[in-house]
């Protein structure tokens, strides 16, 4: 909501026609957006009438309506504690959500009242009563007309009794405002008015330049804004009475701009000039809090820093002290920024208070989550929230000083102990970047020394919030996509048991879906089909041969440290290589730290960390032999059933040639044995190609095709060209002969290039090789199939079984389904996007976690598990 | 997929009047999954064998199973079904010679009545036991038999496959009911195609043979325990796409190894003293409510629901399947509400901060932590001590010094799923720093028969904090 305005009913919903009375000038009632609104009435004083006429339908809650929900019938008394329980139960789950909602009840007596109140404040959020007091007459009289309410005009009486009775007292049971229209005539003429709160800043869209605890350091303010960018401007004095940006960016200050430094009157003159001109805002501290109470009159300690105020102030005049009290009476307790993306409050604000307003709420903007204790330093003990903080918006504060900014779940504390002989430090936003200049002396000795940072982070702490149930995750790709509860479920198990650490399992591959069937004799799938699938969408692909092992991520870091440093790695190994479903790929930590080894010696050999300007990279890879992995399932799945055939159709040969030889007509049966003995001939030849023998990292080979993410950038785009070119940089510079190329061919669609790559293709798999896999070469990220599988003919016994070649076999395969598959892989594909951009901009744990949790989750949907 | 039944016995063509299968005919029967096929390979007055052959249609059968079973793995495209000697030999031979199988025949009684030499060949049987148990199924019925595991092809090890051979003299129609139960039972596979009321029925009766079997324990667990396939199916799933076969089992209840079956029925019920080891300790917590992390089955929880001072029980446990298990185990359905009031079930893992997990006076960890990666002690540590820190924590894991008494090696541990076991003092020295990092006291014992050499079989650590 923005300016005031008159509350627009939707269309559909049209109100009953009430003519406004006649000559009569409307009179506003101002309410807040986000607020209870009780209706206060006699039975017939028109509260429904009204209530229809000036909101949504969905924001009125009626007392009826709720009886006629538990009783089927809205006037059946017995039901009323039941529908009072209800009616509270709806308000509070509105309010929690923060949306208007206006109670449409008599209202009349102070019990009732109060239970509403009481449900409003404890979801931090403003409540107005609307007093229709009109005529006991009149109300009786339309009850009269109405034949559901065959009540006497005693209990209207009665009613308007307790009405009267109440309408004093009102306000002070903690209504913000009371309205009251008096007789049916001021009724008619009310117009509702929104008011948006205070903290209601969502129209200013920055940029902005966050600014630390300043703490009367008003020197280095100043340094501070010249270095952002600022034009400090200033009286004849030469005092800094404010300043502007040239690129017209805007100044938050966090709070606590008094006490403790050594110009506390030169900040409070400065900022309040800049926030006069319009080029700033600022909430309030714990410190203006406190000085404001002082300078009321009222009692507080005079203690950590504010003594030097007072002294600084008492050199002022008696105009200026005036202006400042008034200045820092005003400061709200939060903005809420850039359509709410943005969040300051000078101690932090958890998620369920943003944008409302209780005591609560201020208190914890102003003083953080404090328990009432306090430390070995007499300072309060203070939770650490942020840690728990799991909100869209990205939350600035400061109060508690710390040595350096640190990013926690999206919450940045910006204190960096100015007074204390520290920094002022500034967050330019959106940029995100740290800007700060040192204290010029310490100017107020320390209770406490600066603590490294001001939460000790645990980044291995998730949530079973985070992940479980029903979730839907955006994504820039395809939208929102929806995780189901069962599928949570199963991926929850899977990475409480079977999945690496979470600060190692940052990504995890989609899957990838095949070419549509082919039409050429003999083959399910054919180059030719994806060709056709990308034809109009690309100009140009590229077949990359699909090495036969097993799919796995890797996480290279330059050298441990890096690994510490930037993704917390202190135990295990600096780095990691992971399976599909986000294991280990070894058991034992000592061989992927050689493996890892190995990889990150060819970075360096390449140049390639230069090259990406980064520290580490996140590769996808396929990791051979398939055996190296996947011996148990293919002993248990594939080579048992060649054992199973191998013994069971030469016997079952013989006894027919026997039969034949008897002169008994077996011979279509024998036939078909035949063939289905060499099927199983090939199937074994198929399984045996992609296993060999390996001992540690001998025989181990890793195929690296795609650089997914290095620091600060999401490299899992399109440009395969370009992804492969630096891959063979780093194969070549391998001195181990672990790392091994990939095969390919650029395709530019159309031409007889793609009749040379179904060639190419074809040769591949002769010798034995899986196939290949199509993938468009463009800029951008469409909504495309990243890529499609063209698997080889024989590589496909394995998938589909021995005899999936027999005709009769191969023309049903060809009606499979692809839709579902394709839809999976695309999700995946999606959240893949979304979790590299994430762990490229050092996003918090939790949230990279659950889109790679998605990943798994998704997984587990029922496909045909041959696509 | 090929049975050959041989005799010698003269006129060896007469084995055609008892199978009422005619020597000089190949005659096809329809089944379910395909064709069963009879033919005579010989027929002559010395010697006769008729062999059955299954061509199995894999769509069909993958058809069959798939539905209702909810099971998506690529097992049911590609399997040994159409070339194994499995359960769907045993289903055919069922229904092709249903009337040899009755012992009764019209044209041949005194024959049907008389043991005759036989001579049974299966090329391919799928058998969870190898070659052993083919011998200890099939001597005790008075057959000599030979066994040999069928290699696998690129690998230097046995298939599950057994190539066998059966000799003996015995009624025909006896051989073929112990041919119809043993083949599945070898199998032990999820057999959907036998009816299991019949199986139940003919192993209630006790068929002649099978009262009196060695190892009828065995032929009647596995019969019969096989019924419910599909639960595990997503994870069946991931599993495949891990490249990994049995792993993902729920590790729900495990005990000691045993050398055999039979020891396992003997052996001491550790977990029992286990669970009044736990109990105990929650008894004189004074606890009233009680988290049970990782409460498989629900064992604990039964246990702790039958004293009253447990007011609230919740069993949490990472695997859906094991809360199915719990939930029927303490037949929830119609437990008194009085008392299922007091339980509560829910899917939540030990890695996750659970603000569900609040709220408890205290919480059990009974053999759990060997289940976690040593990397991710920490973060259940967080979890349990640290975000729903109750006031007592009981932790029991195995005493890996105590395994050399189940005769298990130096790095074999008590289950697969097990990704560490301590000793003594690494247990007591994991304990004594967790108890320190997160503010409690701990006090450790042995569970189980406290052996001078190795200590217990279980250790406990109780923690708590004021």
């Amino acid at each position: 909501m923005t300016d005031p305005t008159t509350n627009a009913v939707p269309e559909g919903t049209a109100p009953p026609a009430i003519p406004a009375a006649e000559g009569r000038e409307p009179i506003d009632v101002a309410v807040p957006a986000m607020s209870l609104v009780v209706l206060v009435g006699v039975s017939g004083s028109g509260k429904s009438t009204f209530a229809a006429r000036h909101f949504k339908p969905t924001q009125v809650i009626a007392s009826d309506y709720c009886r006629g929900l538990v009783s089927d019938d809205e006037s059946d008394q017995t039901a009323t504690s039941e529908a009072f329980a209800l009616l509270h139960h709806i308000v509070g789950v509105r309010l929690r959500r923060g949306l208007l909602t206006v109670v449409d009840a008599t209202n009349v007596q102070p019990k009732a009242r109060a239970e509403l109140i009481k449900t409003a404040k404890e979801r931090h959020v403003l409540v107005d009563a609307i007093v229709l007091d009109v005529e006991p007459s009149i109300a009786a009289e339309r009850n009269r007309a109405r034949p559901d309410r065959d009540f006497g005009e005693a209990v209207v009486r009665r009613h308007h009794r307790d009405l009267k009775r109440s309408l004093k007292g009102l306000k002070k049971e903690g209504f913000r405002r009371v309205h009251v229209l008096k007789g049916a005539e001021e009724v008619a003429a009310a117009r509702i008015v929104l008011e948006k709160s205070w903290q209601d800043r969502t129209e200013e869209t920055g940029p902005f330049d966050l600014i630390g605890d300043v703490h009367g350091c008003r020197a280095e303010l100043e340094s501070l804004l010249t270095e952002l960018g600022w034009a400090i401007e200033r009286d004849g004095e030469g005092r800094a009475v404010g300043a502007a940006h040239p690129e017209g960016r805007k100044a938050v200050f966090v709070g606590d701009l008094v006490d403790r430094g050594p110009d506390t009157p030169g900040v409070l003159r400065l900022v309040m000039g800049m926030v006069r001109a319009g080029n700033a805002l600022s909430v309030c501290g714990n410190h203006e809090h406190k000085l404001v109470k002082h300078l009321s009159g009222r009692k507080v300690g005079v203690t950590h820093g504010l003594a030097e105020s007072l002294e600084q102030l008492d050199k002022e005049d008696e105009a200026f002290r005036a202006e400042a009290r008034s200045f820092m009476d005003g400061l709200v307790s939060h903005y809420l920024l850039d359509g709410g993306r943005l969040v300051v409050a000078h101690a932090g604000l958890k998620e369920e208070y943003h944008g409302r307003a209780s005591g609560k709420v201020r208190a914890f903007a102003l003083w953080g989550d404090t328990t009432g204790e306090t430390d070995e330093f007499g300072l309060p003990v203070r939770l650490p929230w942020a840690e728990d903080y799991r909100g869209e918006a990205t939350v600035v504060y400061g109060h508690t000083p710390v040595v350096d900014p640190e990013w926690v779940n999206n919450t940045i504390c910006l204190d960096t102990g100015c007074c204390f002989g520290g920094r002022l430090t500034a967050l330019r936003y959106p940029e995100r970047e740290l800007v700060s200049v040192a204290a010029e002396q310490e100017w107020y000795e320390p209770v406490r020394p600066l603590r490294p940072a001001s939460i000790e982070r645990d980044a291995t702490t998730l949530d079973f919030e985070d992940v479980s149930g029903d979730r839907y995750l955006e994504t820039a790709l395809v939208g929102t996509v929806k995780v189901r509860a069962e599928n949570a479920a199963a991926a929850l198990e899977v990475m409480s048991r079977f999945a690496e650490d979470p600060r190692r399992v940052l990504y995890l591959p989609p899957t990838m879906a095949p070419v549509d069937a082919s039409d050429v004799e003999g083959f399910l799938e054919h180059p030719a089909q994806a060709f056709a699938q990308y034809r109009g969408k690309a100009e140009r692909v590229v077949c990359q041969e699909k090495h036969m092992g097993s799919r796995a991520v890797a996480l290279v870091c330059r050298d441990p440290e890096t690994a510490r440093g930037r993704f917390g790695l202190d135990t295990g190994p600096a780095g990691a290589v992971l399976t599909r479903t986000g294991r280990a790929f070894f058991a034992d930590d000592a061989l992927t730290d050689a493996l890892l080894t190995r990889v990150a010696s060819a970075a360096t050999a390449s140049g390639l960390w230069e090259r990406l300007e980064t520290d580490w990279m996140l590769l996808d890879c396929e990791l051979l032999p398939w055996s190296a992995k996947a011996q148990g399932l293919i002993e248990d799945q594939f080579a048992s059933v060649a054992a199973a055939g191998l013994a069971a159709l030469p016997a079952a040969v013989s006894a027919l040639d026997a039969a034949a030889a008897r002169g008994l007509d077996v011979a279509d049966l024998a036939a078909r044995t035949g063939t289905r003995l060499s099927n199983i001939e090939r199937f074994a030849e198929a399984y045996q190609r992609y296993c060999w023998p390996t001992s540690g990292l001998d025989g181990v080979r890793l195929a690296p095709f795609q650089v997914l993410a290095t620091e600060g950038a999401n490299r899992a785009d399109h440009r395969h060209d370009r992804h492969l070119e630096l891959l063979d940089a780093l194969v070549e510079a391998d001195s181990t002969g672990t790392l091994m190329g990939t095969r390919r061919r650029f395709v530019t669609l159309g031409t007889d290039e793609e009749a040379a790559a179904a060639d190419w293709w074809t040769e591949l798999c002769a010798a034995g090789g899986e196939g290949m896999v199509v993938k468009p070469v463009l800029d951008g990220r469409p909504r495309l199939q990243p890529g499609l599988k063209v698997r080889g003919r024989e590589y496909l016994r394995i998938i589909y079984g021995a005899d999936y070649t027999d005709p009769q076999h191969l023309d049903r395969l060809r009606q499979r389904r692809l839709t579902h598959k394709r839809s999976q892989a695309l999700r995946e594909y999606a959240l893949g996007i979304e979790a590299l951009d994430l762990v490229a901009e050092r996003a918090p744990l939790w949230r990279v976690h659950q889109l790679v949790f998605a990943i798994l989750a998704l997984e587990s949907e029922p496909v045909d598990p041959r696509l | 997929m090929l049975l050959t039944i041989t005799t010698t016995a003269r006129p060896a063509t007469d084995l055609g009047r008892l199978l009422r299968k005619h020597p000089d005919r190949v005659q096809r029967f329809e089944q379910s999954f395909g064709a069963a096929w009879v033919f005579y390979p010989e027929a002559t007055e010395e010697r006769c064998t008729a062999a059955l052959l299954l061509e199995v249609d894999p769509v069909r059968l993958a058809r069959a199973h798939g539905r209702g079973s909810g099971d998506a793995s690529l097992k049911q495209y590609v399997n040994d079904r159409p070339y194994a000697g499995s359960s769907l030999l045993a289903v055919a031979l069922g229904k092709v010679y249903s009337t040899a199988r009755t012992g009764v025949s019209e044209e041949r009684p005194e024959l049907a009545a008389a043991a005759i030499p036989l001579e049974i060949a299966v090329p391919s049987v799928p058998c969870k036991g190898g070659p052993e148990l083919v011998r200890e199924l099939f001597a005790p019925l008075g057959w000599e038999v030979e066994a040999e595991a069928v290699p696998l092809p690129g690998f230097d090890a046995d298939s599950k496959h057994v190539k066998v051979r059966l000799r003996g003299t015995m009624r025909l129609a006896e051989a073929l009911s112990q041919l119809y139960v043993l083949l599945p039972v070898l199998d032990d596979a999820k057999h959907y195609w036998v009816d299991i009321g019949e199986v139940d029925k003919l192993v209630r009766s006790g068929g002649d043979w099978l009262a009196a079997h060695p190892r009828r324990g065995l032929i009647t667990r596995r019969y019969l325990a096989h019924r419910s396939a599909y639960e595990r199916a997503a994870l069946t799933r991931l599993a495949e796409a891990e490249g990994a076969e049995a792993a993902l089992e729920t590790p729900v209840e495990e005990e000691a190894p045993a050398a055999s079956e039979e020891a396992a029925e003997r052996s001491m019920p550790l977990h029992r003293i286990r669970i009044g080891a736990v109990l105990a300790a929650l008894r004189d917590s004074g606890a009233a409510s009680v988290l049970d992390l990782g409460c498989g089955s629900g064992k604990l929880l039964a246990e702790l629901l039958k004293e009253q001072q447990f007011t609230k029980v919740t069993g949490v446990d990472v695997s859906s399947r094991a809360l199915d298990m719990a939930e029927r185990a303490l037949h929830l359905d119609r437990m008194p509400e009085r008392r299922s009031q007091r339980l509560t079930l829910a899917q939540g893992s030990v890695v996750y901060r659970d603000k569900r997990f609040a709220g408890h006076d205290a919480a059990v960890l009974m053999e759990v932590i060997e289940h976690l990666d040593p990397g991710r002690i920490a973060a259940m540590e967080r979890v349990v001590f640290g975000e729903a820190r109750p006031r007592t924590v009981v932790v029991t894991t195995p005493n890996v010094e105590h395994n050399t008494r189940y005769g298990l090696g130096g790095h074999e541990f008590r289950h697969d799923d097990h990704r560490f076991e301590w000793d003594r003092a690494q247990f007591a020295a994991w304990a004594g720093a967790a108890a320190e990092r997160y503010g409690y006291r701990v006090r450790i014992e042995g569970i189980g028969v406290d052996d001078p050499e190795t200590g217990a079989p279980t250790q406990m650590g109780v923690f708590d904090r004021d």
